[in-house]
């Protein structure tokens, strides 16, 4: 993989910026998540998490069963406001 | 030198263990999960001075005093800004109540002033003024990185000697006559201990459970998790909604800018007492109710989606002030948050650590109104004013 290769497309991450990371010490997926914001953005990591996954197995020697998934935010998709707070009054 | 454990890798216990250090002392810091995985990475990110007491308004003072210098004493970045909180009165005697409040923050050196809807406009500008008769505005208020802050301390502290251990779950205290004497934890299933010279007690929510390990009643220190939700928009604009805004008459909600991504995060004292200390579940009534106020105070908000929700925990006390102070001879506690751990860990951090180290220290901070006793005292303080 090349190292300017972007792995999440909603927050600008970067592979090397994940291998940065993991390389100064921090390999929990949860804490990845929270300084880079990979699956912080709309999609709520859908493409990004899979690849930092793997990128974790690789560089840790976990094996990628082994590395739970970061809990995903409800609402699953995207809402607009004003579908939950009906209405079009103010 | 002696070696002082701390349990609970949040803001708290992270930051104490950093101040710790400083003083050159050994510290080990237990956490059972990862860190900032209690209340700390669920936070609002707001960070005030606009309390209604004296206490809690010159702890704050000194603490945004830290905030101000901590990225360059940590030498890392940590995304504090002077974005101010703009409160929001609905009627005549909100108005007064509002000037009374200024008026002891000014006594210390805070400067909230009343400004009119027309500044607040200027300040925040797609807010709904109509409603509102008059806002209590301190531009020194502001906001700050949860994650950021957090690993900026825990990097510094590591560097500095701590051993920090993460997916380590302190499960029993050895404790002779009034002092703890050791450490038992378990990680990788495997259970441990450690001798030490003094403890501290920072588990926030969990914290009632390590007193009681320490032989003392749950209850002595009654801090209940009552779930706290947010729910976040996508980004908008920068500076459509820096300060925190907030009209306490509506339920506490508020609404704060995301200082990194620019979504609106909204807020609302809307409570829901947590069915266990796991309980991270966020509710749909919470959502509606939430953004039902959200579009009376910023109408646009309508338009837009929202990405997320989540819930963490207030770990409250009966007068909504934290738990902070000595327990028995060497046990400490740094506790029971109430929705203010974050922005007053800088300052309560060094106060621990001076206290632990020196039995003094030169922070602000009131003992007594902070006493851990004052419960079983049955002394409670005037509630702080609560919102993130
Ligand atoms: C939705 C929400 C919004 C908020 N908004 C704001 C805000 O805008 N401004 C603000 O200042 N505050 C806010 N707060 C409050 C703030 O988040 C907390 O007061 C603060 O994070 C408390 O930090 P802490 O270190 O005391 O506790 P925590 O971060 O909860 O840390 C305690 C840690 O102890 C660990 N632990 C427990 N038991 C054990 C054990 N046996 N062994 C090892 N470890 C253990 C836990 O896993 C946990 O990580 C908000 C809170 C919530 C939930
Ligand atoms: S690609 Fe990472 S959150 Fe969407």
């Amino acid at each position: 993989m090349s190292g300017k290769k972007i792995i999440c497309r909603c927050n600008d991450v970067t592979v090397e910026g994940v291998e940065r990371l993991i390389d100064s010490g921090i390999t929990d997926i949860e804490e990845i998540k929270r300084l880079l914001r990979i699956g912080m953005g709309p999609c709520q990591g859908r493409t990004c998490i899979p690849i930092v996954i793997s990128i974790l197995a690789r560089k840790t020697g976990k094996r990628q069963e082994d590395i739970p998934l970061p809990k995903s935010r409800v609402p699953i998709m995207p809402v607009r406001v004003e579908v939950l707070v009906g209405g079009a009054d103010e | 030198m002696s070696k002082i454990a701390i349990i609970g890798g949040g803001i708290i216990g992270v930051a104490t263990a950093y101040e710790l250090a400083k003083l050159g002392e050994e510290v080990i810091l237990f956490e059972k999960n990862y860190f900032g995985s209690g209340s700390t990475f669920r936070c609002a990110t707001g960070i005030r001075a606009q309390f209604t007491d004296e206490a809690n308004i010159r702890l704050m003072k000194y603490a945004i005093e830290r905030w101000e210098r901590l990225e360059e004493e940590l030498g890392a970045e940590i995304g504090f800004r002077h974005s101010g909180y703009l409160f929001l009165a609905t009627s005549e005697e909100e108005v007064e109540a509002f000037k009374n409040n200024i008026k002891l923050q000014n006594s210390f050196g805070v400067p909230t002033r009343l400004i009119d809807m027309d500044e607040a406009k200027e300040i925040v500008p797609p807010l709904n003024t109509e409603p509102f008769l008059a806002g209590a505005w301190n531009p020194m208020d502001g906001k700050a990185n949860p994650f950021k802050t957090l690993f900026a301390y825990l990097t510094k502290a590591k560097e500095m000697g701590v051993d920090a251990r993460e997916h380590t779950e302190v499960v029993a205290l050895e404790r002779e006559g009034d002092k703890i004497i050791a450490v038992k934890f378990r990680s990788n299933g495997k259970v441990e201990s450690v001798k030490v010279d003094a403890l501290l007690n920072a588990a926030n929510a969990w914290a009632p459970l390590i007193n009681e390990m320490a032989g003392l009643s749950r209850e002595l220190v009654p801090i209940t998790a009552y779930k706290h939700q947010l729910v976040k928009t996508e980004p908008l604009k920068p500076g459509q909604v820096e300060p925190l805004v907030c009209p306490p008459s509506w339920n506490d909600s508020y609404l704060i800018q995301d200082g990194e991504d620019g979504g609106i995060i909204c807020g609302s004292g809307i409570e829901h007492k947590a069915k266990s200390l796991d309980d991270y579940e966020p509710t749909y009534d919470f959502l509606r109710g939430v953004l039902k106020y959200a579009v009376q105070i910023i109408p646009a908000i309508r338009h837009a989606h929202i990405v997320r929700q989540w819930a963490g925990f207030y770990a409250k006390t009966p007068d909504k002030n934290p738990a902070i102070g000595r327990l028995l001879d060497n046990f400490y506690i740094a506790a029971g948050f109430s929705g203010h751990g974050f922005m007053m860990a800088p300052a309560v951090a060094q106060a621990m650590a001076e206290f632990m180290t020196k039995g003094k220290s030169k922070v602000p901070l009131d003992w007594e109104w902070y006493d851990p006793y004052r419960f079983e005292r049955g002394e409670l303080r005037s509630s702080a004013f609560q919102i993130g």
